[in-house]
């Protein structure tokens, strides 16, 4: 498929790399030569120097041709005007990143009036999956299928964990819950467990669950579950502010730290409920007087990852019991997850993740195209959810006698109101959502992709 | 530094260079012709062998490849492919000397044309025939050609450091977005025009297997002939096509691409047109100045036309001995040398468009003495052109200024006239291949000594890859193990 990108920032250049890798002709717009010469050293993509609201730019970049156009420039007008003017031009696709919150109310408007086919706030996103998170601070991340009715939340198994030392065959004796492990990450490497694998102290699990189930789960793990009733926000960024309405609205009491004394008044202006603090937040003294030390969650939004960082490094070693890291460059989380650091935000790749379920989609001809996509082990693994059509294979066959080809996992069968973790002898049916787990190499398209023959 | 993709590539193309050394040995077996094919069969045995092994070393290779293993590879496969192919002529016997047998496949494959051999149309026919190929698989590229065959280059842009070391020009950039795609589309226009001007000559009653080796030293703008007096043998139309598709093999072949998406854009290119304005006037202005000689308007404008197309493409082929002409003409064919075709072309020299672009800096430089606060940018297409790209070409052209230099004082050591030299030096340098005086178009190179003959097969590979590739895999800190 022939995209382009417009704005080579820092969500562009992710899209470029995850879509160029797929083998999309992706063509890559923006302003500065010098960051389009580092586009082109890198991944296999044509650039055009320009602005990307340009007629004859866009001409230039081929927009005749092209499927899908992607503007994300760092300027809300620029991106919607890009749309507009590709629109106008070509038969394409077209989204645009709108992130401004004054616009936050009114995106479906734009979007039906502008004929987008889709808007992304990555801010906005970060903010609701950092909400869900702090609903269950065990986990290290929730993901949500089939419209939040069923999850795949990743946990650490501690010193203590019942789980510890035992093979997955175990596993319901144990927890009492009808769950799946998809997915275990040790020491940097994924495996798809089978059920002889045994669960070592450091493992993340990746487990598929009902969400009606998770609070069992976590009671039988001995996690407890309280609930978070404060959190401390450092920085006041666009995330904070739509982090704070959501959790205000919650019931939970939020304390923002944010140095600029401007944006601590239009934080006050919006948010009246939460405290504004105006001050360093990256100072011990002024994070002890804040109440670091009594405080459920600390979540850190400042623009600096370093700072982030350390901040919840330092959370964590004075015992906050949930720290959530806002990281713009994720290339070095790897190294940090050592370090009391589990838990990590990247807006740019929440928003990307978006966008390539919506090629995904697009790619789809024969229905039953991706519903929802989650990358899950840091990027490592991918989680799809489909829907059962008439044209999919192997309907109503045993899975024991279905072909699947390796590295592909079936996590989870979802019919009328029932969450199956499948068996050998279940078998998927017409209107079924399917749940799949992959570390495989190859594109998963469509449901009919995962079986061998 | 990355041995093993560099390796593993090399292997890639030594079998490849097997594959088409076929045809060569096909000619030579239907005719009869016993050395040359075993020649021919024995090169590509060790061509096989090679290419294997290199592949078998490269197996393991990791994905850091950055641009200096880009240069390191098109040049180490620029000479590596040269020595080798030079092999057949060397078994065959038909060439008894190594060097001079490393001269002329380096002159073909850099598309050169300068040729050592005395008495051409004694060569045997298969080894002609590859003696003309080489001209066409240099012209665009053998790695080019590895790129558009070769499956499994996964969104990686790496390729680009290929392209870039292998193509001429100050700024290569790609078609579409796809490196692969790019380097097909460049193929297919290239096998398309050659297919089109083969069929011209026949149609003007050229034997086939003539038609094919002229149509490949036009199509790379080589200039070896399979004729003692290279072209002048062949009928005024023969030479009329020749002149006209030479003109067209020195074009961008990126604008050949744009005028079918966007003609309009395609004939307002400034480097094109540039280019046709050179050729037409100085066509014009050596016409006159031969007519006396001549006698006939006709003829003039002929020859002149011929010749000019013929070294300005950096092809080499004549149809008379320009080096009777007057002193003005000579002069300005010499000049021409320098000049060279369009860059993304087949041909060599200096590139229309960088002398364009230093024209224009020369431009803005002098109008900032004269207001020295004055900010000037430099415009090509009607888009500004980075400091980068013409920071890039104030190196080349220092860098060529000296290597043509050191060239000429190497090549003077055997004595002969400075206007032999010069052109000589300049001829290879460029890609041209005949020169003035002893190495003019009715002599050839091989009174040279040895040492002389190195240094210019080291000057077309040097011209052919614009310099630096080779430089880089000359300088011994490339290979140090602990780089600062």
């Amino acid at each position: 498929m022939k995209i382009v990108i417009v704005g080579d920032g820092k969500v562009g250049l992710a899209l470029t790399a995850r879509l160029s890798r797929a083998g999309h002709d992706v063509v890559v717009i923006d302003r500065d030569p010098r960051v389009l010469e580092e586009s082109l050293q890198t991944y296999d993509v044509m650039v055009v120097q320009g602005n990307g609201a340009c007629k004859s730019v866009l001409e230039e970049a081929g927009i005749n041709t092209a499927d899908l156009l992607i503007a994300a420039t760092s300027s809300d007008e620029i991106n919607l005007l890009c749309c507009m003017v590709a629109n106008k031009m070509a038969n394409v696709h077209t989204i645009a990143r709108v992130r401004s919150p004054e616009y936050a109310g009114q995106l479906n408007f734009l979007k039906d009036e502008l004929g987008l086919s889709m808007t992304i706030n990555p801010e906005m996103a970060a903010a609701r999956e950092i909400d869900h998170l702090l609903q269950f601070p065990s986990f290290l991340k929730r993901d949500r299928f089939a419209k939040g009715r069923v999850e795949i939340v990743e946990l650490k198994i501690c010193a203590d964990s019942p789980l510890r030392g035992k093979p997955l065959s175990q596993l319901y004796k144990l927890i009492r819950v009808k769950v799946l492990v998809c997915a275990v990450e040790r020491r940097g490497m994924v495996y798809i467990p089978s059920g002889a694998f045994t669960l070592e102290e450091g493992d993340k699990i990746s487990v598929t669950a009902d969400s009606k189930d998770l609070v069992t789960l976590l009671k039988n793990l001995g996690l407890t579950t309280e609930r978070t009733r404060s959190a401390l926000i450092i920085g006041g960024s666009r995330i904070a502010y739509y982090l704070a309405r959501r959790l205000l609205s919650s019931g939970i009491t939020v304390k923002i730290i944010e140095q600029d004394i401007a944006r601590c008044e239009e934080l006050a202006a919006l948010l009246p409920k939460a405290t504004i603090i105006n001050a360093d937040g990256s100072r011990q003294d002024i994070l002890r007087a804040e109440g670091i030390t009594s405080t459920d969650a600390v979540v850190t939004l400042t623009d600096m990852d370093e700072e982030n960082l350390i901040i919840s490094m330092y959370a964590t070693h004075v015992g906050v019991p949930k720290s959530i890291t806002k990281i713009n460059r994720a290339e070095y989380v790897d190294t940090f997850s050592d370090l009391g650091i589990d838990t990590v935000i990247s807006p740019k790749d929440l928003c990307c993740t978006d966008i390539v379920r919506y090629v995904r989609a697009m790619e789809n001809t024969t229905g039953g195209a991706v519903q929802t996509l989650h990358y899950i082990v840091e990027g490592k693994a991918e989680a799809l959810e489909f829907v059962a059509t008439s044209a999919t294979r192997h309907l109503d066959e045993p899975l024991t006698q279905v072909p699947i080809k390796p590295n592909i996992l079936l996590s989870c069968i979802l019919r009328g109101g029932k969450t199956i973790i499948p068996q050998g002898s279940d078998c998927i049916r017409l209107g079924d959502t399917v749940i799949v787990v992959t570390t495989a190499e190859q594109t998963i398209r469509d449901l009919g992709d995962i079986f061998a023959g | 530094m990355n041995c093993a993709i560099i390796s593993r590539y090399l292997g890639n193309l030594l079998l490849l260079e097997a594959a088409f050394l076929v045809p060569p040995a096909a000619i030579s077996a239907s005719l009869g012709e016993e050395t040359a094919r075993r020649g021919i069969l024995l090169t590509v045995g060790i061509l096989v062998v090679l290419g294997l092994l290199l592949r078998r070393a490269g197996q393991r290779s990791g994905s850091t490849f950055y641009a200096k293993e880009g240069f390191v590879l098109v040049a180490l496969a620029w000479v590596v492919m040269s020595f080798l192919g030079s092999l057949p002529f060397y078994f065959s016997g038909e060439i008894p000397s190594l060097v001079d047998c490393f001269f002329e496949t380096v002159s073909g494959f850099t598309t050169t044309g300068a040729s050592i051999l005395t008495d051409v149309e004694a060569m045997s026919k298969g080894l002609l025939f590859w003696r003309s190929f080489t001209h066409w698989l240099g012209g665009m590229g053998m790695l080019v050609f590895l790129l558009a065959v070769a499956p499994g280059q996964k969104g990686q842009g790496f390729t680009l450091h290929l392209m870039r070391a292998e193509s001429p020009g100050p700024s290569v950039g790609k078609l579409v977005p796809k490196m692969r795609q790019t380097a097909k589309i460049l193929y297919l226009l290239y096998v398309g025009l050659t297919i089109i001007c083969v069929l011209f000559l026949l149609a003007g009653g050229m034997p086939l297997f003539d038609s094919l080796c002229t149509a490949f030293g036009t199509a790379g703008t080589g200039g070896f002939g399979i004729k003692n007096d290279s072209m002048a043998g062949y009928s005024i139309y023969l030479q009329g096509v020749c002149t006209v598709f030479m003109a067209l093999f020195g074009v961008n072949f990126s604008v050949y691409y744009l005028l079918f998406r966007n003609w309009r854009a395609a004939l307002k290119d400034e480097e094109v047109r540039l280019y046709f304005a050179i050729m037409l006037s100085v066509s014009a202005v050596i016409a006159c100045n031969i007519y006396p000689q001549m006698g006939s308007v006709g003829m003039s404008i002929h020859e002149a036309t011929f010749h000019t197309s013929s070294i300005m493409t950096t092809t080499g082929f004549a149809i008379s001995n320009f080096d009777l002409w007057p002193e003005l003409s000579r002069v300005l064919l010499l000049v021409l040398m320098i000049a060279g075709a369009c860059a993304g072309s087949t041909g060599g020299g200096v590139k229309t468009i960088r002398l364009l672009l230093i024209f224009k800096n020369m431009k803005a430089g002098f109008r900032k003495l004269l207001h020295p606060n004055s900010v000037e940018t430099v415009k090509l297409n009607g888009r500004p052109v980075g400091r980068s790209v013409l920071e890039g070409i104030n190196t080349y052209m220092s860098a060529y200024c000296l290597i043509a230099i050191a060239s000429l004082l190497v090549v003077s050591l055997d004595n002969f006239s400075l206007v032999t030299n010069l052109s000589a030096v300049l001829s290879c340098f460029n890609n041209i291949g005949p020169g003035l005086d002893i190495v003019g178009p009715i002599h050839n190179y091989s009174t040279y000594s040895d040492l002389s003959k190195i240094v210019l097969s080291l000057d077309m590979l040097l011209g052919r890859l614009e310099i630096f590739p080779m430089l880089i895999l000359l300088r011994p800190a490339t290979y140090r193990r602990r780089q600062a």
